[in-house]
């Protein structure tokens, strides 16, 4: 019987390897079609679902070179007429000319990375203000209770921040910014939203790891809180808040709902923060159930490019930052 | 001047604190306000078909539910595991693995169960979502597992061993009782979570507008209808969204409260 439930429980704490290993795995064998039609370049290609033509001097194709050979120097400069090539992909399909749809990763890619840092920066301020005010600022009562409600709101599923974002939030931003309601600027402003109750949580935790004695050390040497947050608290706990920002970021990078309901979902490069592009959770979402053949794996090309990035960044807060800060 | 830079910085600390607030008030303002509004009691005796929640709500915790019974066991002998039995290596391997899967792309997570179930299976089904939920909720449950065992005192282990008590018996009727409280704090709080997700089931479970109990076929989901609803251009369907987010909310955080009641009183 011991020896059973022995082998019970190890076999339960090898499953999560497993799991890890077979997401990757899999991953990896779904997005291989694409990984070998497009290899590293598809990092780097800004079109998604684009007809080309595969014989560009004998091809029907009705389009103008430059459309055709879009490539990865002269794509950018392309973004404009990326509607106009849809009109045209559609007399293409009519002709029925020899013709292969490409996939790249590079809006998506793009889309992922600006919002999060969008997201980071609005946050970060707000996040230390909050962090400081529980953890020092605050007398015991009020910052016990802000800390419930900061954390009770760290709870709320992230598609409530993402209807609310675009009804209520994202019109206000347009007025004020200009441009379309749902854009880079006003995805990355909710995530931002979402991210900061969390990050608010483990910052006041880190700061909270301050021995009180050194604090009390140096208000007896006269110290303003001012000097003593940022001479004695910053620099003990710098590490692990260093962790914990890293930490919402890598939440940032991988949320789909808060996102989904702002960016826009249209495979264009943004050309100013507020033009609507997509992210790769929801070019995910939105393209997964249409999606097959070479356009599904694609997708799946994204999200292992996904997996890998969170991936790294997570194991950077947790077993760089947040292991030295213990 | 050093007093004048202090107030000038306690005075910014309070001020985004107040700002970071006010956006999380308004948040919440928003969804009762919009919630209540379209709240009626009969969402919660008709299907969607009829414009009702029912289905989804019945739904979402059976899928939740449904995780955790496969993910509650897992998680709790890989943490088990991990604090009790695992010595050097492989259990820190483990535990440094579990933290990554805990932050990992809940959408990624779909593709996977997409991938290894929904496409062998020829469809989307209620038990590929509760497996994507599943999968989500077993870092969670390790993670509280290993913390809560963690604080449980030697001297309770050595004193069952001495009473000639087998390991696993040590575990089972002293370590995990002494640990119970903790413990289930932190399984309501990851159902609270898996149960308020909608990456993980949008091709996995998808959605259902009627009552169904068929596990083998698309499953009704509350999160999955909210995105679709929300989505939707008639005002009608944004309002029984704004219903259905202020539900789910309520639920979540009552689960939530209810977490962090037992462990108050614990102590």
């Amino acid at each position: 019987m011991e020896k059973i439930f022995q082998k019970l429980s190890l076999s339960s704490a090898s499953l999560v390897f497993i799991i890890l290993m077979g997401i990757f795995i899999t991953l990896f064998s779904a997005a291989k079609p694409a990984i070998d039609e497009y290899g590293i370049n598809f990092i780097f290609n800004p079109a998604w679902n684009k007809e080309v033509a595969i014989d560009l001097p004998t091809s029907t194709s009705l389009e103008t070179p430059s459309n055709s050979t879009l490539t990865d120097d002269d794509a950018i400069d392309d973004e404009d007429d990326m509607i106009e090539d849809e009109d045209d992909m559609m007399i293409d399909d009519e002709d029925n000319s020899e013709t292969k749809t490409i996939y790249g990763g590079l809006v998506p890619i793009v889309g992922t990375l600006l919002t999060t840092l969008i997201a980071l920066v609005f946050a970060l301020p707000i996040a230390m203000g909050i962090a400081v005010f529980l953890a020092e600022i605050a007398p015991k009562n009020i910052s016990y209770f802000v800390g419930i409600a900061i954390e009770l709101l760290a709870a709320i599923p992230s598609i409530i921040f993402g209807m609310w974002g675009l009804y209520y939030f994202a019109p206000i931003v347009a007025d004020l910014v200009g441009g379309y309601q749902v854009s880079l600027l006003t995805a990355g402003l909710v995530l931002g939203v979402m991210i900061l109750p969390f990050m608010a949580a483990i910052t006041r935790d880190s700061m909270n790891t301050t021995p009180a004695v050194l604090k009390e050390s140096a208000y007896a040497l006269g110290a303003t809180k001012f000097e003593v947050i940022k001479d004695i608290i910053f620099p003990y706990s710098k590490v692990g808040i260093i962790g914990s920002i890293i930490l919402a970021l890598g939440r940032a990078l991988g949320e789909t709902m808060a996102v989904a309901f702002l960016i826009g979902s249209i495979f264009v490069l943004p050309k100013a923060i507020n033009d609507p592009t997509i992210s790769i959770p929801v070019a995910m979402a939105n393209n997964f159930g249409e999606a097959s053949g070479l356009g599904e794996s694609a997708l799946f090309y994204l999200a292992l490019i996904l997996f890998i990035i969170s991936f790294a960044v997570i194991s950077l807060a947790k077993f760089y930052f947040l292991k030295k800060a213990k | 001047m050093r007093l004048l830079i202090n107030k000038i910085f306690l005075a910014l600390s309070i001020f985004s604190a107040v700002v970071g607030l006010a956006f999380l008030g308004w948040i919440l303002v928003t969804l009762f306000i919009k919630g209540l509004g379209s709240f009626h009691f009969s969402l919660f005796l008709n299907d969607l078909i009829d414009g009702g929640l029912r289905n989804l709500i019945i739904g979402q915790f059976i899928l939740a539910g449904l995780a955790s019974l496969i993910g509650i066991p897992l998680g709790m002998t890989a943490g088990i595991y991990i604090q009790e039995y695992g010595r050097g290596k492989y259990a820190s391997m483990i535990r440094d693995l579990s933290d990554i899967m805990m932050s990992a792309p809940s959408i990624v997570i779909g593709a996977f169960v997409y991938a290894i179930i929904v496409v062998p299976t020829g469809g989307t089904s209620g038990y590929a979502g509760a497996i994507a939920l599943a999968i989500m909720m077993i870092p969670v449950v390790i993670n509280t597992t290993d913390n809560m065992l963690s604080l449980v005192p030697r001297e309770l282990r050595e004193a069952g061993i001495a009473l000639g008590a087998s390991k696993y018996r040590v575990i089972l009727d002293i370590v995990i009782k002494a640990a119970k409280v903790g413990i289930m704090t932190g399984i309501l709080l990851a159902f609270a979570r898996i149960i308020g997700e909608t990456a993980p089931l949008l091709f996995t479970s998808e959605t259902s507008n009627y009552f169904s109990l068929n596990l083998s076929d698309s499953f009704p989901s509350l999160t999955v209808s909210i995105y679709d609803l929300a989505n939707e251009p008639e005002e009608s369907s944004r309002d029984l969204a704004w219903a259905a987010s202020f539900i789910l909310t309520v639920m979540v955080l009552i689960i939530n409260l209810t977490g962090r009641y037992i462990t108050r009183n614990k102590k």
